[in-house]
């Protein structure tokens, strides 16, 4: 059995963040889940996934967020319990849906996960996804712990019931990652079956529909922010003179700030969990108590300027602090020990900083040689890279490298050095068309399995159309490798009890109307050469040849670890693929400690 | 002392983010309050892996400079970069194997002196242990139980309030059931390795 499954109510595990968002949502007898994988939130997924194998709850890793949102909006359109789950910004893939699924609303409770990543552990930007919220007019809930993380999933889904509208739950990597004490509670059994009632006044927004459900979604609105200000999960504690508004994972550090500085009789705190519509009410009492107030949130300052518009409203003078120079960055994630400093600065609290040791004290020390993340030992991208950058060493051709996201991104590394130009999913395809079209130079995209079909296919189709002239090259190695190998559309071989039709990819280019196409082995690097060359030449030599030539590379490393040594499915590949890393480890230890600590 | 930060530093493949549940469970098997925190993604590809374990009356799951009271290494390179987590009164618990970063490997930049790393540690913090990890983890049985070795040095250490038992019993139950003898003995073999 799944562990999230357990029935030992009122028993204490120790859960990652996601899990704790996975064990609500079963709490409130989910019945319905989707996503596509992004850290950090891709264990939600991968949760659902082992677990929707042994329950009644349905599961699927969709082609991208916007399919996963719409397709979950429909379940939840016909009474179902959903829950759909991505990271930040594939909220901007599905932003188009979240957008009027906010007018509509849901008949079924709906909670829509969104993962936010500071300091960008593993993402091209660190938007405040906050902000959706504001845009959409949809409650949020902010978790601070794993605790608050399954309470707040599951309650999530009565606050959607009750105003018929979909709830973001918005997290940050260091609460997605962090493992925390979680008491469990009742399990409910999911109700898998909904009934769709047409009711078209409501569900298809043709303008005179959309100009009704606006006015509705705006009274929504206020109900919810009725909600907001009686809910447990915003409290004012504490008493004194000064006032601290926190939420998310800032609201830890500073609660152990205030333990540290010992101000526990100086200050009241206003935590807050259920941070839109803003709970305007209880933030008034907060101000009203206050001689200054320092606002301690993470990226932008979205609490402070609710605060501002708070006191502003009820004419309070009360200085409100927390972006600005000496006090707290847009930028990044916080720490306990910067949160420390910045409170006892603001305050007035005596405070000297631990000394940390500094390796520049070293004086004996040299440079340190840097360890980044690599392609795997045996990762067939490699080899692709090697032939790409070979066959324009032997024509002497340059060339330049859109890319895409996704583990091959990591070409981007020397030796290889193949990436030029990344900005969202799918970009490899398109922004190929404008620098080729605006520089007449030789452009070779890259662009993995999961993300051609996530949002490569129209940047191919538009290509086509519109008689650009580049090289894609499309890396198959069969899985989502980068985020935890989940499958996606093109598996061919599947996990266990998989019994999901895989779409060729090379039929797909064919679709689109490429003529000419390629389908390599990487590891074979003389064909994979000659392939590339072929390519570079229809480009060079037939001026009048238009079309996009898509090399398709086959990644048969994993494929056939999959076929050889398999015997479970999903779980297996990952052990096969950590097994090779540990090899990879290994072998370093072994052989090449006594070559490296030679002078 | 009623809270004690650890910082977990390693290089991916090492099982340092099975060592740091291991380590987390042991703490609450021995009655205390844990939060842990974890870096995924790309760490995994032969990147650094940093982890953090907090015990006792604590929320934050991260670490600020300065304020780790154990620096768990399990490779030495890294644990000489993760050192502005310490200060003076820090416990460093480091293996002495490195793992060669695959630019060294490839020929650019070159790996430093273990012993010169160790020794600039040794005179900063208030005790360095040193283990070979590998060693001890092959004598267990296999070379994948290191990071038990590394706990059980750990637990040697007096640093933490947690018992060997509890790590022992943690060890028995949270790890995979083919391995808990080989862990149980690496774990044993660190244990006895000072």
């Amino acid at each position: 059995m799944h562990p999230l499954l357990t029935k030992e109510t009122g028993k204490k595990f120790l859960l990652l963040g996601n899990e704790a968002i996975v064990r609500g949502a079963l709490e409130a007898g989910v019945a319905f889940a989707t996503t596509y994988p992004g850290t950090p939130a891709s264990e939600i997924g991968d949760a659902f996934f082992r677990i929707a194998r042994e329950s009644d709850l349905y599961f699927e890793y969709s082609t991208n967020e916007k399919v996963a949102l719409e397709t979950a909006a429909g379940a939840a359109a016909s009474g179902v319990r959903t829950i759909c789950s991505m990271k930040h910004v594939g909220l901007n893939v599905a932003a188009d849906p979240l957008m009027t699924l906010a007018y509509i609303g849901v008949r079924g409770g709906m909670v829509i996960v969104t993962a936010d990543d500071p300091s960008m552990f593993s993402s091209q930007n660190e938007q405040d996804n906050r902000f959706y919220a504001r845009l959409s007019s949809l409650p949020m809930l902010e978790p601070a712990s794993c605790q608050e993380a399954k309470e707040m999933a599951r309650e999530a889904f009565e606050i959607s019931e009750a105003l018929e509208l979909p709830v973001i739950l918005r997290t940050t990597t260091r609460l997605n990652h962090c493992r925390g004490i979680v008491t469990i509670g009742p399990l409910k059994p999911p109700e898998n079956k909904g009934a769709f009632e047409k009711i078209p006044s409501r569900f298809v927004t043709v303008p005179a529909t959309a100009r009704v459900r606006h006015r509705v979604l705006l009274d929504q609105e206020e109900k919810a922010r009725d909600m907001a200000v009686k809910s447990p999960f915003n409290t004012l504690t504490g008493e004194g003179p000064w006032g601290i508004a926190a939420s998310g994972i800032a609201f830890n550090y500073v609660a152990d700030a205030i333990k540290d500085l010992g101000i526990e009789d100086k200050v009241r705190v206003l935590k807050l969990g259920f941070t839109y519509p803003f709970p305007d009410v209880l933030a008034e009492e907060f101000i009203r108590s206050a001689e200054k107030i320092l606002v301690v949130e993470e990226l932008e300052p979205f609490l402070e300027e609710n605060l501002k518009v708070t006191a502003h409203t009820n004419s309070l003078s009360t200085p409100i602090s927390g972006k600005g120079p000496g006090l707290f960055s847009r930028l990044y994630e916080y720490n306990p020990g910067m949160v420390r400093e910045v409170i006892a600065r603001f305050f007035g609290v005596d405070y000297t900083r631990p000394e940390s040791i500094d390796i520049k004290e070293d004086g004996q020390q040299v440079q340190l040689p840097i360890r980044p993340p690599n392609l795997c030992a045996g990762c067939p991208h490699r080899a692709t890279y090697l032939a790409v950058k070979t066959a324009l060493k032997e024509t002497q051709t340059e060339a330049i490298f859109p890319t895409d996201i996704g583990c091959y991104t990591l070409g981007i590394l020397p030796p290889l050095e193949c990436a030029d130009f990344l900005i969202c999913m799918g970009s490899s395809v398109t922004s190929a068309a404008g620098i080729s079209k605006a520089t007449g130079k030789k452009v070779i995209a890259f662009i993995g399995d999961s993300t051609f079909f996530h949002s490569g296919i129209t940047g191919l189709i538009n290509a086509v159309h519109n008689k650009h002239n580049f090289i894609l090259i499309i890396l198959d190695n069969g899985t989502t490798a980068m985020t935890g190998h989940q499958p996606h559309p093109g598996v061919e071989v599947a996990p266990q009890e998989w019994d999901k039709p895989s779409i060729s990819i090379e039929a797909v280019v064919r679709a689109c109307g490429v003529e000419n196409v390629a389908v390599v082995n990487p590891l074979n690097l003389a064909k994979t050469r000659k392939a590339v060359k072929e390519a570079l030449g229809s480009i060079a030599f037939q001026s009048s040849y238009q079309r996009p030539f898509v090399p398709f590379m086959k990644g048969v490393f994993l494929a056939k670890k999959r076929n050889a040594s398999l015997k479970s499915g999903l779980n297996a590949t990952l052990i096969a693929l950590n097994a090779l890393i540990h090899l990879h480890a290994l072998r370093f230890i072994k052989i090449r400690i006594p070559m490296a600590q030679q002078p | 002392m009623d809270k004690y930060r650890i910082y977990l530093t390693g290089v991916g493949g090492q099982g340092t983010l099975l060592a740091t549940v291991v380590l987390a469970e042991s703490a609450i098997y021995a009655g205390y309050n844990v939060v842990a925190s974890e870096v995924h993604g790309m760490a995994q590809r032969g990147g650094v892996v940093e982890s953090t374990v907090m015990i006792g009356d604590i929320k934050s799951s991260i670490i600020s400079d300065g304020e780790a009271d154990v620096l768990l290494g399990f490779e030495p390179l890294e644990t000489y970069r993760a050192i502005r987590k310490c200060s003076a009164g820090s416990v460093v618990v480091s293996n002495t194997v490195p793992v060669i970063p695959y630019g060294v490997a490839i020929g650019k930049g070159s790996y430093p002196d273990v012993d010169k790393l160790l020794d600039f540690i040794g005179s900063k913090v208030k005790r360095l242990i040193t283990i070979d990890a590998q060693v001890l983890a092959q004598q267990a049985g296999a070379v994948l139980s290191a990071n038990m070795a590394m706990l059980g040095a750990l637990a040697k250490s007096g640093a933490l309030p947690v018992p060997k038992e509890a790590f022992e019993e943690t060890i028995r139950t949270k790890t995979k059931a083919s391995f808990v003898e080989t862990n149980l003995r690496a774990f044993e073999l660190g244990l006895a390795s000072q």
